[in-house]
């Protein structure tokens, strides 16, 4: 549906331009990557910077630091992502566990009203702008990074590429893009009234990362 | 006033070595509103052994009528200013704008006209403003100190960023001992005057020049200096509207004054 | 009513200059703009690099506008995603009311989109008797009071927090007077997230379509551009046909350019990247996509080779943030969608060089505008176009309204400099004559003397002075 000829009159008018010859610009290739230990460094420092709060939990188990967030931010809801985590169990004193396994608008209310917060793994991050990387609408639903109020990623951070550039020549994203691709750089936030900075404008208003050896 | 951003202006200019001779295009404001401040560009030339050439029949860049949207009438202008600079020295501007428009728009104006590009072309590249030229090509020596004294500087947009010389000023006025240079808030700001714009948009050019003329007096200084009479024209029209002691001089006129020897 | 339009710009200029708490507030709000923009580029050579790149991105991208157009078509639909093409902005608000209606939405919920400002759909939407709810929240603190946008990226830059307090106690039903930032914006959040959860049509605007991949991009902090993408059952993405590169490696630079310059960020918190509806086996995402594409005069701009650089806008506000007049008058007074120097050279080609013949000569061409572009668009040098094709001085192809802005007096003075100016003895006569009626020097010379004391001309001109120096020295 369009409007009668408008695709064919607004491309006629187009190809009727003078033509130019503006070749491709050579972009500069992808920084070369840095050691692991350097990457994660930076893509801390940047989310931090992006009020993101990131906790190494390499050391421990992140189900023990996990509990202690939830203990920590009062977290009575957690919601799970559809298939993966199958091993999170609920635990004594920890928050009612939901899972999000139906269509959305079987989890709706809930999603929006009940559930504290949502619990996601990042599929990357990118190291020079602080930025967590959900690739797969699939196996993370969107609105679970979203809508509750407190978004806590975990992510494993052998994943991390150094750059926007570096992740688009490492992902087979080129040939196939995911549904929605979703880039992260702290919680949700404004500056819309008299440019002061409040978090928690329409998404979450904390953002919690933690650091684990694989889940 | 108009800025021509397609030349890399990060690209630094190639300076040539310092000529026995100069042409002065005065420009229009100077001839009939500040002819000192072009005396003093003579002077200041002569004392360091350079010719300079004055052209009795130019009159204008063409500037006015460019910016308002009448390139034909600014063609006719600058077509009859083109064969009186068609040696080969350098054309010395106490100008950005003016400068400007002869360096970044002139040949843009004859792009078109086969018999009149050479030299156009020619003339851009010989174009040097004030400030520069006296910075990178002259580098005079100052026989006299001068008392202590503050000055504010007033750059114009053009020197800023069509010529690319907002710093030759200053690094000119460093140079002199015992003075101070304070910059203004807000100091790359445009000043308001913007030629044709001023009148078109009188309410707009005044609330912009009222700030900028606030911003000079709170830094207390006891004069502005600038390098382009356009500016001076606007601010000091200003400064003396609302009663104000503080006056903008040229910058040509400030180092001659400053600098002269006893005589 | 009385909206501010262009062809009233100098009755709205004299307006917002008479009131010292909007000049003040603009101020402090471009102040802290520019503050945030500088921290993000510290090396010049870095940025000129960087802009460098993301000007030959957008240039490459318009010379092959036509074939990308066809190719984001064809890559949109083969993901699934539903393609529209509107000339004008009636033809664009109906596509968006019949894609409503179907969906059986009598409301939509809305992204930040300019272009959805542009073509004024919410004042179609709601003709049609389809609710429209501005989701962004200085979006949404801008429809509350009634107005319009008055900067392309801080919608409600104008206000202060006390305006927005007092709006707030007035229009949201059971708030009281608070002027706590943060109580104001979780009110907004409250209000607004029953509309997500419970609206069936979703709007946006688009930063950056990639061509190869059919995919829209959009750059946001506050997480409503995802919620009325993501939620309700039919996402509408609207965007003018500039908006398209080739190629996935195409977006990073512009991202980078886009963010920084626009709020002084690194990133955004959110940059999403929509390739189509919900798929097989994912539980959440709109059943719908959406995209139109609107022309709006963007042909016509694009038939000029001089102003096509006007379409290498990525929309980041960098350029008002650092004009003069902007920052005097902010965006309400251009009676236009898009204020500011961008806004000068966008909206001839929307709206006509009639209508916009006081914007075209509202720039002191200070140069500010292009230093800052993060395309490199040579803004100054768009305005002398559009002032020549205004004074009726330029040739073909002309935007609608050329030669419009042409008034008797002006052309007369012109022609008279042009006639004294290049006839160098009369000129000297002249000079002559002026100097020695300096006396006479008259204590109103119009306009100029309303701010200035008048111009004086000295005593005697610099040929003068210069020819009885020849004397003295050389010629």
């Amino acid at each position: 549906m369009s409007a009668p000829l408008a695709r064919q009159r607004i491309l006629a008018r187009l190809r009727a331009a003078p033509p130019q010859d503006i070749p491709a610009p050579t972009l500069p290739l992808a920084p070369m990557p840095a050691s692991d230990e350097i990457r994660l460094d930076q893509f801390r420092r940047g989310i931090e910077a992006f009020h993101a709060e990131v906790i190494d939990a390499r050391q421990r188990t992140w189900q023990t630091v996990l509990a202690e967030v939830c203990a920590a931010k009062r977290i009575g809801t957690l919601m799970l992502p559809p298939a993966d985590l199958a091993d999170l169990n609920p635990w004594p004193g920890g928050p009612r566990l939901s899972r999000f396994d139906r269509p959305i608008e079987m989890h709706k209310a809930e999603l929006f009203d009940a559930i504290d917060a949502g619990l996601t793994i990042a599929d990357g991050a990118i190291a020079d702008t602080g930025t967590l990387i959900q690739a797969d609408p699939r196996r993370m639903p969107r609105t679970l990074s979203l809508v509750p109020p407190i978004h806590i990623c975990l992510l494993d951070p052998r994943c991390i590429y150094p750059s926007l550039q570096g992740a688009l020549a490492a992902t087979p994203w080129k040939q196939a893009m995911p549904s929605n691709l979703i880039f992260i750089s702290g919680p949700s936030k404004t500056a819309d009234i008299q440019q002061t900075m409040a978090y928690g404008a329409h998404g979450p208003r904390e953002l919690i990362v933690l650091l684990t050896a694989g889940t | 006033m108009s800025a021509a951003l397609n030349e890399a202006p990060n690209c630094p200019r190639r300076y040539p070595a310092k000529p026995t001779d100069v042409y002065l295009f005065g420009t229009c404001v100077l001839d009939l509103f500040d002819p000192e401040a072009g005396v003093s560009v003579v002077s200041l030339l002569e004392r360091e052994g350079i010719r300079v050439h004055y052209p009795q029949d130019q009159t204008c860049c063409g500037q006015p009528a460019y910016t308002s949207g009448f390139p034909d009438q600014a063609r006719a202008v600058a077509a009859r200013q083109l064969p009186l600079f068609a040696g080969d020295w350098p054309i010395v501007v106490p100008s950005g704008s003016c400068g400007g428009m002869m360096r970044h728009h002139w040949p843009r104006l004859f792009a078109d006209d086969p018999a009149l590009l050479p030299l156009a072309t020619s003339i851009a590249e010989r174009v040097l403003e004030l400030s520069e030229f006296l910075l990178h090509v002259v580098k005079p020596r100052w026989p006299r100190a001068g008392a202590a004294e503050r000055v504010v500087l007033h750059t114009s947009c053009s020197a800023r960023r069509e010529m690319n010389t907002h710093l030759s000023a200053r690094a000119l006025l460093a140079q002199l001992p015992n003075l101070e240079v304070v910059l203004q808030d807000h100091e790359a700001e445009c000043c308001g005057f913007g030629g044709a714009f001023s009148v078109k948009h009188p309410e707009l050019s005044a609330a912009i020049a009222s700030d900028k003329v606030d911003a000079l007096e709170a830094t207390a200084a006891t004069r502005m200096v600038s390098a382009d009479g356009g500016c001076l024209l606007n601010l000091n029209g200003t400064l003396q509207k609302r009663g104000s002691a503080l006056r903008g001089e040229h910058l040509a006129s400030f180092l001659w004054q400053r600098t002269q020897a006893p005589a | 009513m009385n909206a501010p339009t262009p062809i009233r710009f100098h009755a709205n200029v004299r307006g917002v200059l008479a009131n010292p708490v909007l000049r003040a507030s603009f101020r402090g709000a471009m102040d802290f703009l520019m503050a945030r923009r500088a921290a993000q580029f510290p090396a010049a050579d870095a940025f000129e690099a960087l802009r460098a790149q993301g000007e030959q991105i957008r240039q490459h991208s318009l010379a092959r506008l036509p074939e990308l157009l066809e190719t984001l078509e064809a890559n949109l639909q083969r993901n699934g995603i539903q393609v529209h093409w509107a000339e004008t902005p009636l033809q664009a608000c109906r596509l968006i009311i019949d894609l409503a209606t179907r969906a059986g939405g009598d409301l939509v919920v809305k992204g930040k989109s300019m272009v959805s400002e542009e073509i004024e759909l919410n004042h179609a939407l709601e003709a049609a008797g389809i609710g429209a709810l501005e989701s962004d929240m200085g979006e949404y603190i801008v429809q509350l009071a009634g107005e319009k946008p008055s900067h392309i990226i801080m919608p409600a830059i104008h206000k202060t927090k006390e305006d927005i307090a007092r709006l707030f106690a007035d229009k949201v039903p059971g708030v009281d007077y608070t002027d706590s930032v943060d109580e104001l914006i979780q009110i907004g959040r409250r209000v607004l997230r029953d509309k997500f959860r419970d609206t069936r049509v979703g709007l946006s605007g688009v930063n950056i379509a990639v061509a190869e991949t059919g995919t829209l991009c959009l750059v946001e902090n506050e997480g409503n551009g995802r919620m009325c993408t993501t939620v309700p059952d039919v996402h509408i993405a609207i965007t003018g046909i500039e908006k398209v590169v080739a190629r996935l490696e195409h977006v990073p630079p512009l991202l980078t350019l886009l963010t920084r310059s626009a709020t002084g960020q690194a990133a955004t918190t959110y940059f999403n990247w929509i390739s189509g509806p919900r798929r097989a086996g994912e539980l959440d995402g709109p059943r719908e996509v959406h995209l139109v594409l609107l022309d709006n005069g963007r042909s016509g701009a694009y038939a000029d080779i001089r102003l096509r650089a006007t379409l290498q806008c990525i929309r980041c506000g960098a350029c008002m943030n650092h004009c003069p007049v902007y920052a005097r008058i902010g965006g309400h007074a251009y009676g236009t969608t898009y204020p500011g120097p961008i806004g000068q050279i966008v909206s001839p080609h929307m709206l006509g060089l009639e209508a916009t013949q006081d914007l075209v000569t509202a720039s002191s061409l200070c140069g500010a505008c292009g230093e800052v572009c993060p395309v490199k668009i040579p803004i100054p040098d768009l305005l002398l176009q559009l002032r020549q094709q205004s004074q009726g001085n330029a040739a073909a192809p002309l935007l609608p309204g050329a030669g419009r802005g042409r008034k008797a007096l002006q052309s007369i003075s012109y022609q008279l400099f042009a006639w004294l100016y290049a006839r160098p003895a009369l000129y000297r006569l002249f000079s002559f004559v002026a100097t020695r009626l300096r006396a006479f020097t008259p204590a109103r010379q119009g306009v100029w003397t309303g701010s200035r004391a008048p111009l004086r001309p000295a005593a005697r001109s610099l040929h003068e002075r210069m020819k009885s120096r020849a004397g003295e020295s050389c010629a």
